[in-house]
């Protein structure tokens, strides 16, 4: 069975219908590209699968579940995070901070715990913080856990997305246009994080890019989408030699 | 008969009021619209083209021309003032540093007053014949229909405007982007002022509207029809002039129409929850738009 | 760890202190009944101004009409104990906790309506419920109406505010510095992160909202039996909007910030009593200028740390990255 798939999904804004007939299958472990045109309803994808939009037709199964109408901090709960295009950071928290909120849906003590300081809060607020910072390790920003998140550079906020959205332990990941604004060096990086977090955590993810070296470079499959409806699915090599993806998008 | 009777006579009280409620709305929903600040001020510039008509008809015993010009245009200068003195330096602070300081100015406005004419109340002199025009079986005063032709004059006057001259759509150009309004040439702060000047202008109007149809002044009566008149900007969407007239027309209306059949003293809940119950079936006001921020 | 163990003990030390202090100025009759009321109302100023700033500060959301539910513990509460026959603390402490839960359990029912509105509106419709709920108690025959409630039962003493003061800044502190105290600051930071990152936004929101009405429910019980007699009219928007004054004026998020501006705020009227009718109009003035000078508040993010004062600067200058207390 696949990890996530849809059928059929579809959203119309009023008379507008932004995507349609979208059908698309991810397993476990695997490393899809989302490509299209801007405007092509890629972020939309993004919002129907985290529940931030209903959906006004189709079916969004997550391990064979249908997860259509669920808020999107339950579908969160099922396995699904993601990073947004325009970075929406904790501005004014910590790097450490931001890290430790995502970790919120899998701790356990509860309010009166907190307040009255019982066992649970010691143990489980000791766990995160070992986790957050070996979280943080891992991509290298550990130095900076206590640094307030809109201090950061570009690139480390981005990263910290990541960070924050690999914390709230999702077995798909959306990246949303990751390699924005970054330059070839930091792209390289990119992706050897993504390959990286990829293999160490075991999770399947869909990115959202316009960089077509990291897309061709890293994906395993890439699904084309344009004016809201899939145009192409397959292979790097496939979709490179897709006269249709060449003439919506990808040019001579 | 008589319950029709009855329910026009309220009904055109309501309009009576509404229309006071909806010119001070519009000082609200212009400032809202330029600088997202709620100017709890503007309640109080009511009161100050009350006293300061009083004053010149009453002590400085001035013709009636001069008597209504020279408050409307100390209050227009005063909003100016007020603005420049203590919201401007705030725009670049957070929205809720200006709120307390526009609750500041209100409360050293009604202080002020309150220093200089002590708390009791002043009786503001009748300047309109109150004697009633009798239509069918209705009694309409003088004062309601000049208090209702002046307010559409105005509401028509600032609608046109807005919409047609210069300086209107530069303030419709700031309130959409003040960024962009500013690259394009267009002098933010002077564009603010005469927001400010215009809102105050009819707000003084407003305060002697209202001085003349409820004749006793006092220092805090800016209050409860300021709180009502902005809640008449919400109800209609806030920052949207036709919102602020509708909602003005709607508030006078269902006061007067609670104070008439239930009970003057719970007009007050029901305007307010006139307001929740609008507002959680509209969120963004009657005519307001929903803006989905883009995630 | 060493570093807040230090800490929790200077405070615990601190204000086990200022306790005994007081009370022996009062026993002493250093401290007659005027001041001690004032003491008693800065108690109930910071329990007001620390529940507004978790639902205003650490929420983010604006909110007018905190007045209401203090209204309504202040009523709950004296009602209950003018019917009720037993010693005067538990009394006390069983009333105004009625009041709380009653003006939580409002805080809840509110919760529904308002958190489907958002920023200024939502500012408004508390405002407007706040003002609904007072005109609902100046009608009802079992609250005074217009007259008021008169011949509360005196049960509010210095020792008593002083202590439900100290525990309701520690509730405050202990809630903040959890998971759940997270997940509350976050919804203010990016509401959409927020739900991103698996924390129910709804259920967050409202769980402040009641939390802040509780406290103010509290605060309100404390003030009848102080006050001993209560009139709607104290209760109407421009008491939330004071309440407000103090939670700005302390800092946004800064719980500190709250406890010294409701000091400040219950002092500085008094103080300008000397000044005769200007009194007022310096209090506007110094208000407006407080706003343009310091728009953050007074102490704007930082909290006051009483260990950090008196540890002095040795611990600024290390390598190690600088952790500020209060914001974990």
């Amino acid at each position: 069975m696949a990890l996530l798939e849809t059928k059929d999904l579809g959203i119309a804004f009023g008379g507008l219908r932004a995507v349609g007939n979208f059908n698309m299958k991810i397993n476990e472990n695997e490393l899809i590209g989302l490509i299209g045109p801007n405007g092509a309803g890629k972020t939309t994808v993004f919002n129907l699968l985290t529940g931030v939009y209903l959906p006004t037709e189709g079916a969004i199964y997550l391990n064979g579940e249908n997860i259509v109408g669920k808020k999107p901090f339950e579908i969160v709960e099922k396995g699904i995070t993601r990073t947004f295009q325009n970075i929406r950071l904790f501005k004014d928290l910590s790097v450490l901070d931001n890290v430790k909120i995502a970790f919120h849906h899998k701790m356990k003590y509860s309010t009166a715990a907190g307040i009255f300081r019982l066992k649970a809060y010691w143990k489980e607020e000791k766990e995160i913080e070992e986790k957050a910072m070996e979280l943080l390790k891992l991509f290298d920003m550990q130095d900076s856990a206590y640094t307030t998140a809109k201090n950061l550079p570009y690139g480390q906020q981005r990263k910290l997305e990541i960070a924050r959205a690999l914390a709230a332990d999702p077995k798909l990941l959306l990246l949303d246009e990751p390699a924005a604004g970054m330059n070839p060096q930091e792209t390289k990086e990119l992706m050897d994080t993504i390959h990286f977090i990829r293999d160490k955590f075991k999770i399947a993810i869909l990115l959202i890019e316009h960089d077509m070296g990291l897309v061709m470079g890293i994906c395993e499959r890439i699904v084309v989408i344009d004016y809201g409806m899939t145009i192409a699915t397959g292979t790097p090599e496939e979709i490179k030699q897709n006269k249709k993806v060449i003439g919506a998008y990808l040019g001579e | 008969m008589n319950l029709l009777a009855n329910f026009l006579q309220q009904l055109i009280n309501g309009i009576h009021v509404g229309s006071i409620y909806a010119l001070i709305a519009l000082g609200y929903t212009m400032v809202y619209g330029i600088i997202k600040l709620i100017n709890f001020a503007h309640g109080d510039i009511i009161m100050m083209g009350a006293y300061f008509t009083f004053v010149c008809i009453v002590s400085l015993g001035l013709p009636l021309w001069a008597a209504l010009i020279i408050p409307v245009i100390l209050c227009l200068v005063s909003g100016i003032l007020i603005e420049r003195v203590a919201y401007k330096p705030l725009r670049n602070s957070p929205r809720l540093s200006a709120l307390i300081t526009a609750i500041g100015v209100s409360f050293l406005l009604e202080n002020v007053f309150f220093k200089k004419f002590g708390q009791n109340p002043r009786p503001f002199p009748q300047f309109i014949n109150p004697t009633p025009i009798s239509i069918g079986p209705l009694q309409i005063s003088r004062i309601t229909l000049i208090t209702v032709l002046v307010s559409i004059l105005l509401m028509i006057l600032l609608d046109f405007f807005v919409k047609r001259s210069k300086p209107g759509k530069a303030m419709r150009a700031v309130s959409e982007d003040q960024g962009a309004a500013q690259l394009m040439g267009i002098n933010v702060n002077s564009t603010i002022s005469l927001t400010f000047a215009i809102g105050s202008a009819l707000g003084a109007i407003g305060g002697i509207l209202y001085s003349v149809a409820y004749p006793l002044i006092d220092p805090f009566m800016g209050v409860m029809p300021g709180l009502k008149a902005f809640v008449a900007a919400v109800l209609g969407g806030i920052g949207i002039i036709p919102g602020a007239m509708l909602g003005g027309f709607i508030m006078g209306i269902a006061e007067s129409l609670t104070k008439g059949y239930i009970s003057s003293q719970l007009a007050d809940a029901v305007v307010f929850g006139i307001l929740i119950i609008v507002l959680s079936l509209k969120p963004s006001g009657l005519l307001g738009k929903n803006i989905k921020e883009k995630v | 760890m060493n570093s807040r163990w230090k800490a929790n003990t200077i405070n615990t030390t601190s204000i086990i202190l200022i306790y005994v202090i007081l009370v022996l100025l009062i026993r002493m009759g250093f401290i007659n009944s005027y001041y001690e009321g004032i003491l008693i109302e800065m108690g109930i100023n910071i329990i007001l101004a620390v529940s507004l700033n978790l639902a205003t500060g650490y929420l983010g959301q604006l909110t007018l009409g905190h007045a209401g539910f203090m209204a309504i513990g202040a009523y709950a509460a004296a009602i209950f104990s003018s019917r009720v026959n037993m010693p005067d603390l538990p009394l006390l402490l069983i009333s105004i906790i009625i009041g709380g839960l009653l003006a939580a359990l409002l805080g809840f029912l509110m919760a529904i309506p308002v958190f489907r509105l958002r920023g200024d509106y939502l500012a408004i419709i508390t405002l407007g419920f706040g003002e609904i709920i007072r005109v609902i108690i100046l009608n009802l025959k079992i609250t005074g109406g217009g007259k008021g409630l008169s011949g509360i039962l005196p049960l509010t003493s210095f020792s008593s505010v002083y202590f439900v003061t100290i525990i309701t800044i520690a509730i405050f502190y202990t809630l903040i510095n959890s998971r759940h105290g997270r997940a509350i600051i976050s919804i203010r930071e990016d509401e959409i992160a927020s739900e991103a990152v698996g924390i129910s936004t709804k259920y967050y929101k409202t769980f402040a909202f009641t939390i802040a009405a509780f406290f103010a429910g509290i605060a309100g019980g404390l003030f009848a039996h102080h006050t001993l007699v209560l009139d709607p009219k104290d209760f109407g928007f421009i008491r939330s909007i004071e309440i407000l004054i103090i939670v700005v004026l302390g800092g946004m998020g800064n719980l500190t910030g709250s406890i010294l501006a409701a000091i400040i705020i219950t002092i500085l009227p008094r103080m300008l009593m000397g000044f005769a009718d200007w009194n007022m109009i310096i209090y506007s003035i110094l208000l407006i200028a407080m706003m343009l000078f310091k728009p953050g508040g007074l102490l704007g993010k930082r909290e006051f740390s009483l260990y950090k004062l008196l540890a002095g600067r040795k611990k600024s200058h290390g390598n190690a990255p600088v952790k500020n207390e209060g914001s974990e």
